[in-house]
């Protein structure tokens, strides 16, 4: 007869952190080794810069102000181009299956996948910036800014990765995302811009201080939601 | 160790099971036929709590489905015919990553007695994609039996899988199902499960239509039994 030693069931919070950081590793792991993800959304966040730089053909001072937009609107698509992929690994061998067969909250999953999900958006950013700023001639190392990309990554990613989890359950997974996602996340889109905006600009804090506090809100408010309804949204 | 009464499964307006009842005792083998969409899919998913019921009771281990859930899941193994494996991911990878969500403990001497078990140990740290398919389904069943459940499910394990590969199989569930855990495994193919299963339960229309044990049944009247049990 088989022994019943071999498994911890009476440790939730170790347990949950424990199945948090597995998810991460998981991913994290995945990837080194495919670059399938990266891959892609890098090279689609360039090819987004790289076509604007040419078709807007920008005077240093119009590039300040379409700076903003064109970063988010880089971000915002590599980023549901990689939510895509991230969830569609889960679903194409059965491996969500796999994950909610675990005897772990499903709240750990949400977790792991947003963390996997946000390092790999952050990576994006990290390369695209600097090209960006060659391209454009125009700095964005402006720490202001940094904590915006920041801000907006975690709620976009937050929103993201709980649509992309309902988006895959469908057949037409890749077109369900982006009209999911899209109107929801405007708000964060928007805050972000604007906010980007007024550090390219040289405002004063207290002038940006608003869309900072609308994206801490709505950060919290999305993860507080996502972490709610995310067991409700992988059931069959 | 496995209770199910008056099961009722609805998607939208078409009911797929009606009223089944089951019961499995412990250290039991039972193979559960049927034809293609008889949804004994449905009900397996049922009972690795991936689905709801509509109406019902489910118990398994003690534990009340869907209330006790994680409960439940402590105490089952889940072979499907997907591998429920990542590619890009070695097999120790792979076991290593479930174990950690299972909370195994001495995890890495755990792996080693499951690679060896399913006869991996020498591929452990390759790639799962670079794995044949009757290797996957081989390291599936090492995931399922990482944390040493005591039920077993298997949906359709032999799907897909050439003639080595499946006697390689049944090699594997015997071993596994030998250990005193309880089994119950879905598939429309009698010749494969007559040898493995202790008792065979037919689901045609939604219910447990006919039951028997391999003691009183005999080997060689399993087609006859499972014909019957159809058109009755």
């Amino acid at each position: 007869m088989h022994n019943e030693i071999h498994t911890a069931e009476h440790k939730p919070t170790s347990n949950f952190l424990s199945a948090v950081g597995a998810v991460v590793w998981k991913d994290l792991a995945a990837e080194l080794r495919s670059r399938e993800l990266l891959s892609a959304m890098l090279v689609f966040a360039l090819l987004v810069i790289l076509i604007f730089n040419f078709a807007l053909e920008l005077d240093p001072q119009t590039r300040r102000v379409a700076t903003p937009g064109i970063l988010w609107a880089t971000f915002a698509f590599a980023g549901t181009l990689g939510l895509n992929r991230s969830m569609a690994v889960e679903k194409d061998r059965g491996c969500l299956d796999g994950l909610l067969l675990a005897p772990v909250d499903r709240s750990a999953i949400y977790f792991g996948k947003t963390i996997s999900n946000l390092a790999f958006m952050l990576i994006v950013e990290v390369i695209v910036l600097p090209v960006y700023s060659v391209l454009y001639n125009t700095n964005l190392f402006n720490p202001g800014l940094i904590v915006v990309i920041l801000l907006g990554s975690v709620g976009y990613v937050a929103v993201g990765t709980l649509l992309s989890s309902m988006a895959v359950q469908t057949r037409t997974r890749d077109v369900m995302l982006p009209i999911l996602l899209f109107p929801v996340v405007i708000p964060i889109l928007i805050a972000a811009v604007k906010a980007s905006s007024g550090f390219l600009q040289g405002l004063a804090l207290p002038e940006v201080m608003p869309y900072i506090n609308l994206l801490i809100v709505y950060d919290v408010i999305f993860t507080a939601a996502a972490y709610m309804v995310f067991d409700y949204v992988v059931e069959e | 160790m496995i209770a199910v009464t008056k099961l009722v499964k609805r998607f939208g307006l078409k009911t797929v099971l009606r009223g089944l009842d089951f019961e499995v005792q412990e250290g039991e083998f039972v193979a559960l036929l049927g034809p293609n969409g008889a949804g004994k899919t449905t009900f397996l998913r049922i009972l690795a709590s991936l689905s709801q019921p509509t109406l019902g009771e489910v118990r398994i281990a003690g534990y009340r489905l869907p209330s006790q859930a994680s409960a439940v899941r402590h105490n089952l193994g889940v072979v499907s015919h997907l591998p429920l494996l990542y590619g890009d991911l070695t097999a120790e990878e792979n076991l290593r990553f479930y174990g950690r969500l299972y909370g195994v403990q001495e995890l890495s001497q755990r792996i080693d007695e499951v690679l060896e078990l399913v006869g991996l140990s020498s591929r452990r740290r390759d790639l799962v994609r670079t794995f044949s398919r009757g290797m996957q389904q081989r390291l599936a069943i090492g995931r399922a039996i990482l944390h040493d459940p005591n039920v077993l499910l298997f949906d359709e394990p032999h799907t897909g899988l050439d003639q080595d590969a499946c006697d390689m199989l049944d090699r594997l569930l015997r071993k596994v199902a030998g250990q005193g855990r309880t089994v119950v495994m879905t598939s429309h193919d009698l010749a494969r499960v007559e040898d493995l299963a202790s008792r065979f339960d037919v689901l045609s229309r939604g219910v447990i239509s006919a039951s028997a044990n391999r003691s009183k049944l005999g080997k060689s009247n399993l087609l006859d039994f499972y014909r019957q049990a159809l058109a009755g």
